[in-house]
Order: structure tokens, then sequence, then C-alpha cells
């Protein structure tokens, strides 16, 4: 078991907030969002899963910046959240263009794209 | 115009004078004399000189008028324009002919004229490593005998088809074709190199398939028009090899350097020097080519079905011109043949065994246009006979006068069938010379008929002669047979003419219409049949070629008074390379026949075997006949042979043996062909086609359309890449 783990975990005293933390809650997040996004399938809900996922790779992008006093990091996790505010823009539109259309925000009323 | 008649009398004066002067002397002495003149001297080739430019006219006029035909046609021009235009132009050509003549009968020396450079390879420093083909003419007797009644007779049949093909929806058409074949013969003839020859020769044969098909509507005038060009392939083949070995062993295919050394050969030959085979297998594969254009056996079969095309192309091209090339060809190439006795032997024997052979079928044909096709045949045999026994004089003498009386027969056919709509069956015409309006006609045909038969004194009765005595007196060739055969042949031509002659021109007044009408003049509105008698062009043309085919034998009567048996046209072969050297092959000058010297005892021999054809032809066909059907006479005779008329109606049953033995094999090997190829490699190709569709077909169900499942899709590749780095890392 990793030290990070163990901190974690908190089998051990030491209650220093490492890089390792953030790495796992980045992770937890990213997973969360992809588990969501799989498993439901409200167009609106699968968008937000994917937000989670953008905002779960921010945050290890911030936290390797942080670690590696870097502020790549930083810069580039605020241009991913200018892109994605305009995509969120887009994207919701889409889903209400669509809903139009469908009278549902079910994605398996636009399965007719299959081969 | 003058001019010219006195050069081409100047060719007969020498003849004429040798005849004045054994004028005293008893006809018999006069025949062996002139046999006499047959010594065995190699032949001598004159280097040629240069020749008139005007000459390229012969050539330039009758693609013009080909040429303007094909415009007419684009423009949609109605009207008689193409058959005047042609005519005009041809008759240009003919004059051009008659100039170049003049010219030719002066000079001792082959003219040659350069039209322009055509092909000129050259591969290495080495005569023989190069190959030179210009597009010159070659200009000696024997070309301007071809050359003056290829475009006298294009002439003449031009405008009688100016006429008969009236109303026809191929008018400029047919015009064109008919100008482009007499372009082609010209080239055939008057090239100076087998190149150019051998252009013409399958130019002649595109310009025959495209004419004999003329009625591309008429699935039998489809079929002959193939058969024709097929079974001319085979031929071709023959020629096209000799063509090759001439250039091996010659290293040129210019006739003066061809000939140049063929005279040195004839020179070794002199003097006791053997021939390689490679040069004596040349005449063998040339004789091929000229069975295969000159209908003989066992090439002869196209002919016949050659009359599905209008007649005008059946006088032409398939009686007069074109099957003759063959008989050019050997005859201009000669002294290459007496290199190898057996190629003249070979010719002799085919030549005679098809005359005999397809008069007999001849006897039996009720399609009048048809017996005149197998008379056709049956006369070309004379002229191989006459090569083959090295009488190219005699060969020369038959083209010309059968040239004339034959397109005669054909055109006064060709009048009948235009009036009777199509109707050709000599059991369901009679009586013609009776009816209003076919005076002309009848007696056109009455002096072709006898020009045929070998009537004394006609000019058919001349040329014919020539050869058949020649046959008996030329060492080595199966003694006598060849001759014998030949005079049974001409028997037999007698019977078989004047059967035409007695059932459709004279007897009772009888006939029943065919089943074609001319476009304008549709007699199917169930009023009944009116036939039309034939108009001013059809029967200026008749009467110039009978007057000609008449006029032929003036010359041949005057030098039989005195004492030759030379014809006319004797002294232009003379003054070619068609002249027989007689290096291989010797001459019996103390043959006889019935105990005289067969050139003097043929005249009655042959003419009175001629009188007998007609008078059996006029017991069976016009003694007591009441009908146009039959007559007494002819059925006894048919009780009399039984099934061997039906067999000879049948042709031998030739057509159904080739079928047999070629074509059936052929469709069968075509069928498996077929098989291999649809099972095979039709299979690959198409396995290569299948594959793809069928992974694409088990790669489809993974777009299903779920968002959901090309994710899980996403993530476990992205899980699987993972894994890998974990593992390779």
């Amino acid at each position: 078991m990793s030290d990070a783990m163990s901190h974690f975990l908190a089998l051990t005293p030491m209650a220093d907030v490492t890089l390792y933390h953030y790495l796992v809650v980045s992770a937890a997040m990213f997973a969360l969002g992809l588990v969501g996004f799989v498993s439901r399938r409200n167009m609106i809900v699968m968008f937000l899963c994917t937000e989670l996922m953008f905002q779960g790779a921010g945050l290890a992008m911030i936290a390797f910046g942080r670690r590696w006093m870097d502020h790549n990091g930083e810069v580039f996790v605020i241009f991913v959240l200018t892109i994605a505010a305009a995509e969120a823009a887009l994207a919701l539109a889409l889903v209400v263009l669509l809903y139009r259309k469908k009278h549902s925000l079910d994605t398996e009323a636009w399965a007719q794209l299959r081969g | 115009m003058a001019g010219i008649i006195a050069n081409l009398m100047s060719g007969l004066a020498p003849t004429l004078a040798t005849a004045h002067g054994a004028a005293g002397h008893a006809v018999t002495n006069g025949a062996h004399e002139a046999a006499a003149a047959h010594a065995a001297t190699p032949f001598e080739f004159i280097t040629p000189d240069a020749g008139p430019g005007f000459a390229l006219l012969i050539l330039a006029l009758p693609l013009l008028a080909s040429v303007l035909c094909g415009v007419y046609a684009a423009l949609g021009i109605k009207g008689k324009f193409p058959a005047w235009s042609t005519v005009v132009l041809l008759a240009g050509s003919f004059v051009a002919t008659l100039m170049a003549a003049g010219t030719v009968f002066q000079s001792n020396a082959p003219l040659i004229v350069h039209g322009f450079d055509w092909i000129s390879l050259k591969w290495g420093n080495v005569p023989g490593q190069s190959l030179t083909a210009n597009f010159s003419l070659f200009l000696d007797q024997l070309t301007v005998l071809w050359m003056l009644f290829v475009t006298g007779l294009a002439t003449l049949i031009a405008l009688y088809a100016s006429e008969y093909m009236a109303g026809d929806r191929g008018y400029a058409r047919f015009f064109g074709f008919f100008a482009l074949f007499v372009f082609m013969m010209s080239c055939l003839v008057m090239g100076d190199s087998l190149v150019l020859l051998y252009l013409g020769w399958e130019g002649v044969g595109l310009c025959s398939y495209l004419l004999i098909g003329f009625l591309y509507k008429k699935p039998s005038a489809v079929a002959a028009a193939k058969k024709a060009f097929i079974v001319n392939r085979i031929g071709d083949l023959g020629l096209a090899l000799g063509l090759m070995l001439a250039f091996t062993q010659f290293g040129s295919l210019e006739y003066k350097e061809i000939f140049r050394q063929v005279a040195e050969l004839q020179a070794g030959v002199a003097h006791g020097h053997e021939v390689p085979w490679s040069i004596r297998a040349i005449p063998l594969l040339l004789m091929v080519g000229a069975f295969g254009k000159s209908a003989q056996l066992p090439l002869y079969v196209w002919l016949p079905d050659a009359m599905e095309g209008p007649t005008p192309v059946s006088a032409l091209i398939h009686a007069a011109t074109m099957v003759t090339a063959g008989v050019y060809l050997i005859a201009r190439f000669l002294p290459v043949f007496e290199l190898n006795p057996a190629a003249l032997n070979t010719v002799a024997w085919i030549g005679c065994l098809t005359a005999f052979f397809a008069a007999t079928i001849g006897m039996a044909t009720y399609d009048i246009k048809r017996v005149m096709a197998y008379s056709t045949v049956s006369q070309l045999g004379y002229m191989f006979l006459g090569l083959g026994v090295l009488s190219s004089a005699g060969a020369g003498n038959h083209v010309v006068t059968h040239a004339f009386f034959k397109a005669t027969l054909f055109l006064a056919c060709g009048a009948v069938m235009h009036g009777f709509a199509g109707q050709l069956d000599l059991r369901r015409l009679s009586g013609l010379w009776h009816m209003k309006g076919w005076k002309i006609v009848s007696a056109s045909m009455l002096v072709g008929c006898l020009c045929l038969a070998g009537f004394p004194l006609s000019a058919g009765f001349f040329s014919k002669d020539m050869i058949i005595a020649e046959s008996f007196v030329t060492e080595g060739f199966g003694g006598s047979l060849l001759g014998l055969l030949a005079l049974l042949t001409a028997g037999l031509t007698a019977y078989y003419t004047f059967r035409v002659f007695f059932r459709v021109f004279v007897g009772p007044v009888e006939y029943h219409a065919g089943d074609e009408h001319h476009g304008d003049d549709a007699h199917d509105d169930g009023h009944g049949f009116h036939p039309h008698a034939p108009g001013w062009a059809i029967n200026t043309v008749l009467v110039t070629l009978s007057a000609f085919a008449l006029a032929a034998s003036i010359p041949y009567l005057i030098m039989w008074f005195g004492a030759s048996h030379d014809g006319w046209i004797t002294g232009l072969v003379s003054h070619s390379t068609a002249k027989a050297s007689n290096i291989t092959v010797g001459v019996d000058h103390t043959a006889t026949f019935l105990g005289a010297n067969p050139h003097f005892i043929m005249y009655f021999v042959s003419g009175g075997i001629g009188i007998v054809g007609i008078l059996v032809a006029w017991l069976l066909h016009f003694r007591g006949r009441t009908e146009a059907a039959t007559s007494p006479g002819a059925e006894e005779a048919a009780r009399a042979v039984g099934p061997i008329l039906t067999w000879a109606t049948n042709k031998w049953y030739v057509d159904e043996f080739y079928d047999f033995l070629l074509r059936k094999p052929l469709w069968f090997l075509a069928h498996v062909f077929y098989f291999i190829d649809a099972l095979l490699v039709d299979g690959i190709v198409n396995l290569f086609g299948w594959m793809p569709r069928a992974i694409g077909g088990s790669l489809r169900p993974s777009q299903n359309g779920f968002l959901q499942s090309y994710a899980v899709g996403m993530t476990g590749g992205l899980a699987l890449l993972l894994v890998i780095v974990w593992i390779v890392g």
C-alpha cells in the first residue's frame, strides 16, 4: 500500500494534504463522471457527467501545477473552463433543440444513427 | 485520246506483224512456232524508271469520291448527288488510267511513281535490318491491264447502281463504300511493295464485308458478310506469313528489290543451283491468300453467300475485280512461283478441281444469281489452272474477258431481280424475251451466256482455250488429266449457263413476284404485281458491257485468221513480271491431243463441247416446256440421276461438313471456355468483391446508434490501453 493511500485512509496520523490526495479526489471525480455518463440516458445528466470528468482532469492539472510550481497547469485549467463555458452554452442549446424534436431527453430516441 | 488508242495498238503491233508474216503458213505451223517461243530463259527484271505523277490521280479520285459520299451522308443530302459524283470521279480515274497506260506502253522498264514516304524503319546497318514501304505505284503492263478493267467496269457499274439503288435509305453509304473499294483495289494492284498490296488486300476485304452486309437488317446478309470476312481471314493469314517470310529472305518488301533477287535466283537455277527451301516456301504461303480471296477450294464457300449483297456489288467485287486479286497476286509473283514447281502444281490442281466442283453445283442451283456465283468460282478455277500451267497470258486473257461477260451476266440478273421484286428462282420466271421492255436485258444475257459457255468465236471461247490447250503441253502436271477435266468442265459450264437462259429468258411467259420491294415502288397494295422494266441507266450499261464482251473477241479473230494463238492481252502480260520463264517446268513441244497440236485442235474440241452443252440444255429445259416450274426433259433427267441431283442442289453438303468439322467443335470449345471463365476467372474476381462486404457485414452490429455503448467502447479501449501501459511500463 502506498503512502498516499495510507494517509488517505488515515492509517497514519500524518494530516498533511499531499499531491496524492488531490489526485485521488480527481480520479474519483473522473470515475464518477464516467460511470454517470455510461449509466444514465438523460442528456442533461450525461452532459453534467462530462462536466464532472472535465473538472476531475482540471483538478489533477492544478495539483500538478502546484506540486511543481509551474503555472501552466492553472493557466490551462482557466482556459479549459472558458472553453467549457462556451461549450456548455452550445451543448445546452443543442439539448433544447433535440428535445423540441422528440419531446424526450432520452438518448435512445436518437438511436437511428446505427450502421 | 487518239494518242492513247495509238499506244494501245502499238502494244499489239509486233504480234500483228508476225501474224501477217505467218499468214502464208498452215495454221498448225504458226501455233508450233508460238509454242517454241516458250524457251527456258531466266526471268529478267529491268530496273524501274520514275513514272508520271498524274498516275496518283487513279487512286486519289475514288478516295475523293468516297469522302464526298461521306459528306453527303453526314449532311443528309437527298437525291442522286452521291451517284453522279462517284460516276464522274471514277470516270476521271479511268481516263487517268488510259493516260498512264499510254506512258507505260512507251517505256520498256516498269515505272515507279513516288507518292509520299510512308514507312521507314531502320534498326541496324546490315542489309535486311531496315524496312522501307513508300506510298508509291509500280506501273507495268500487268498493272495497267488490271487497272483498265477495274476503273472502267467500276464506272459503268456505278452508273448502273445509280438506278438500281434508287430509293434505298443507304444511297450515299453505298456509293461511299463502292468508291472506297475502287481505291483499295487500286492500292492492291498498283502498290510498289507487298505492304501496299497487303493494305489493299485487307481494304477490299473490308469493303466486301461492308457491301455484302449492306442490308444490315437482313439476318442472312449479315451472316453472309461475316462468313466472307472470316473465311478470308484464313487466306489472309497465309498471305501475311508469306509476306513476313519474303521479308526475312529478301530483306525488303519492295517489288524492285524482290524481283532483282528473284532474277538472280532464276539465273542460278539455270546454272543448276538449288533454291533454298525457305524461298520455295514463300509461294506456298502466298497461294493460300490467293485461294481465300479468289474463292478456290477449300475456301470458296463464302462467295456464293456473298450474293446477299446488292447486285452491282456482286458484279463488280464478287465477279469482276476483287476475286481476281488472287490471280493478280500469283501472276505478279509468277517468277517466285516458278522457283517451286510443287507450288505451281498445287495451284493448277486446286484451280482445275475448283472449276469442276463449282460447275457441278452450278448445274443444280435454282437461284440464277447463285448459278452465276458458282460460275465465277469455276471460271476463277480456270484462271488458277492457267497460272499453274504457266499460261499466265491465258489467265490474263480470261480475267479480262471474264470480267466483262460476267459483269454483263450479273447486271442482267440484277435487272431481273430489280424488276420482279427480288425473284431469282429460275422455276418461277419464264419467257422474259417476249415481255415488253425486257429485250435489252435478254439480249445482254444471251451475249454473256454465249461468252461464258465458250460458244465458238466468242471472247470466252478464245481465252478459255488458251488455258486448256496449255494444260496439255506443260510437262509434269499429271499428264493430260488436267486438260481433260477442264474440257469436261467446259461442257458443264455451257449446260448450266444455257439452263438459266432457256428457263428464264425464252419459253412461255410466266412470272411470280418475289418478296422484296424497292422503296418508292412497293407493289404490296393487293392490286397484283406489275414488273417494271429497267430504265435508261441500266439499259445503257448493259448495252455497253455486252458490246465490250462481244468486241473483246475481235482482236482474237484478227490474230486467229493471222495464224497465231496469242490473244491481244498476251502482249501486255508478257511485258510484265507475269511472263513465264519455264525455268523449272518444261514445255512438251511434241505433245499432241487427238493427233494434232493442242493449240490448234482445241478450238474445235472445246467449241464442239460447248455446243453439245448448249444442246443438252436446250433438250432438257426448252423443248416441250409449257410452264416455268419444270420441263419434261428436266424431270426425265432428274429421274435418271436420282439422288445425285439432290446432293448437288444441296451443294454437296460442304457447308454442313464444315459446320460439323469446324463450327460445332469451336462452338463446343467456346462453351467450355465460357464455363471456365464464368466459374474460375469470374469466381476469383467476385471473391475480391465479396470480401469487403462480408467484413463490413460482420462489423455492422457494433454501430448500433446507442451513445452509451459507444462510451463503453471508448472506456473499455482506454482501460485496455492503461492495462497495456501498466504491464509494459
